[in-house]
């Protein structure tokens, strides 16, 4: 269970990259982020994409969102192609500024609502509270983003990304930017909101302890270009879990995987 | 805009405070006000030439009778109504051409030439020409005053459009915004401190146009107004009335300036923490 895992085909994806490649046009001609990278995700797990900076985990996020486009390979949400944004994929930043400042934390959580325009104004209403109460931000509720800390106004964010019936959340570091304190806080709330709801969440980051609590399933990537290294099967570890024996191992193993590539070979085989 | 964040934490003593605070900025610009006029006073009554430079008191006395029996605020309104017209017009026209240039770099690229062109040069060069083809009337002033604040605004807002936060037009985009929504619901609101300076740039210069055009050529609707009732009283040596017509310029650009764009940015921009 440890040792990297094949990736299996589940019965029924719910989004899914297969063979993505990505260049953009840089300064000095065209880099190439992202090279034949494939997963699969099945409905209520969670990928999180894990490397170093530079290896294209935040690229990859952006083509599933769809607002980059990729040279080469297809993102399919349920089985569609996606050709671009849409508010199937709701994204949470990392950026602060991502909360509309002339919006109220309700307008804010209201608005992907109100721009599919499928719901009445009492459901969107409900919708909008119950996702607020959810992440804790009930008393916040009528503030505008500035006057808020930095969790409360990503906790916000992530209640605008709960209230959509998007197939998928797509989350962008979204806990780098706070203090440890907080981090840890958001991270167990997102934890404890996903065993209550079950989404399914494509979870990038760069830190091993939160790929590994966060996630069902990790997967590395290299830098220059991104490539995948390996996948690990980590569904098992929650809080309870945190800095326990098979933590540390796993821990220190996609520590090694990432760090030291000239150990990669050996590691790979040996099964712990 | 420190009002609001500071609220939650001081309850109590803090809107007595801050109603202190406000009424003594105002005291202090009322007291600027006072000490200009004062020194105006003093030096008009020195020079003791009240045909050339005549008193604070004698000025506004002159305003106070060409208001009741000159229909000077008539007249007055009617140069406002001829500016509101063009105003509106010009930021409408603005907003379209500026929206277009976001969404196509060759509309962009023209933009930016036109602008590059038509901004330094003066509304009222135009006015001749205006009056040449559209003749002597409210269509004249209409294009001068187009001219005036179509340019200075457009690359206000322009700038405002280009410099909204990545974030923010991902989460538009992220919500299926496209076209004149995602202009409406994220770039405007998002640029809307550039906007708000740009509208008071585009006031001033129509304002400033408009008094011009009135003044030197005359033309204006059918009451006559403000700029022409200043030329009309050079003209017979009221001077009085001259200073009493300038200093009603100067009162309805206060006006504008400190009630109704603070008005504004209060209700705006300085309560979503977007400007200070």
């Amino acid at each position: 269970m440890l040792a990297p895992v094949e990736t299996q085909p589940s019965r029924e994806a719910v989004f899914s990259a297969r063979n993505l490649s990505i260049a953009y046009h840089g300064d000095r001609g065209v880099v190439q982020a992202v090279e034949d990278v494939s997963f699969e995700v099945g409905e209520g797990e969670r990928l999180v994409l894990l490397g170093p900076s530079g290896c294209g985990k935040s690229t990859i996020l952006k083509a599933v969102a769809g607002f980059i486009k990729p040279s080469s390979g297809q993102v399919a949400v349920r089985g569609r192609p996606v050709h671009g944004p849409g508010p199937d994929r709701i994204v949470v930043f990392q950026e602060f500024d991502q909360l509309l400042p002339w919006k109220t934390v309700r307008q804010n959580v209201e608005f992907p609502l109100r721009m599919s325009r499928r719901l009445d104004k009492a459901e969107i209403r409900a919708r909008t509270e119950t996702a607020l109460r959810k992440v804790g931000l009930s008393r916040a509720i009528d503030a505008y983003p500035h006057t808020l800390s930095g969790g409360m106004k990503q906790r916000a964010a992530i209640a605008r990304a709960l209230v959509t019936d998007a197939d998928v959340l797509l989350m962008d570091e979204p806990f780098a930017a706070l203090d440890a304190l907080t981090r840890k806080q958001l991270q167990q709330d997102l934890l404890a909101l996903a065993e209550e709801i079950g989404f399914t969440l494509l979870f990038v980051t760069h830190s091993i302890e939160e790929a590994i609590l966060v996630g069902t399933r990790l997967h590395l990537l290299s830098a220059h270009p991104g490539r995948t290294i390996a996948t690990f099967d980590t569904r098992e570890f929650g809080w309870e879990q945190y800095g326990n024996r098979r933590f540390e191992k796993v821990s220190s193993e996609v520590h090694d995987l990432l760090f030291k590539p000239q150990a990669q070979a050996g590691k790979e085989l040996a099964h712990v | 805009m420190s009002s609001v964040t500071s609220e939650t934490n001081v309850a109590g003593g803090f809107p007595r405070l801050a109603a202190g605070l406000w009424k003594s900025a105002f005291l202090r610009k009322t007291l600027i006000l006072v000490v200009l006029a004062l020194v105006w006073q003093v030096s008009a009554q020195i020079s003791a030439k009240p045909i050339l430079f005549p008193t604070f008191t004698a000025t506004m006395s002159a305003l106070w009778n060409a208001i009741l029996n000159e229909n000077l605020l008539l007249s007055t309104w009617g140069s406002l109504s001829v500016l509101l017209k063009g105003y509106v017009l010009a930021v409408i026209l603005a907003l379209i051409i500026v929206s277009a240039a976001v969404a196509n770099s060759i509309v962009r690229e023209a933009l930016q030439s036109l602008i590059a062109m038509f901004n330094p040069l003066p509304a009222i060069a135009l006015l001749p020409l205006a009056m040449l083809w559209f003749g002597l009337g409210e269509t004249s002033l209409l294009v001068v005053l187009v001219h005036a604040v179509l340019w200075p605004f457009a690359l206000a807002t322009l700038s405002g459009f280009d410099g909204v936060p990545e974030t923010q037009r991902l989460v538009g985009r992220n919500y299926g915004l496209k076209g004149p929504s995602y202009v409406l619901r994220i770039l405007i609101p998002a640029a809307l401190p550039s906007i708000l300076y740009g509208l008071k740039i585009g006031w001033a210069f129509a304002w400033r146009t408009l008094i011009a055009a009135e003044l030197v050529f005359g033309v204006s609707s059918s009451s006559g107004g403000l700029g022409w009732f200043i030329f009309r009283n050079r003209n017979e040596l009221f001077t009085d009335k001259v200073f009493a017509g300038l200093a009603l310029v100067i009162i309805i650009g206060l006006i504008v300036e400190g009630v109704i764009f603070r008005l504004a940015e209060r209700m705006t921009v300085r309560r979503w923490g977007m400007q200070r």
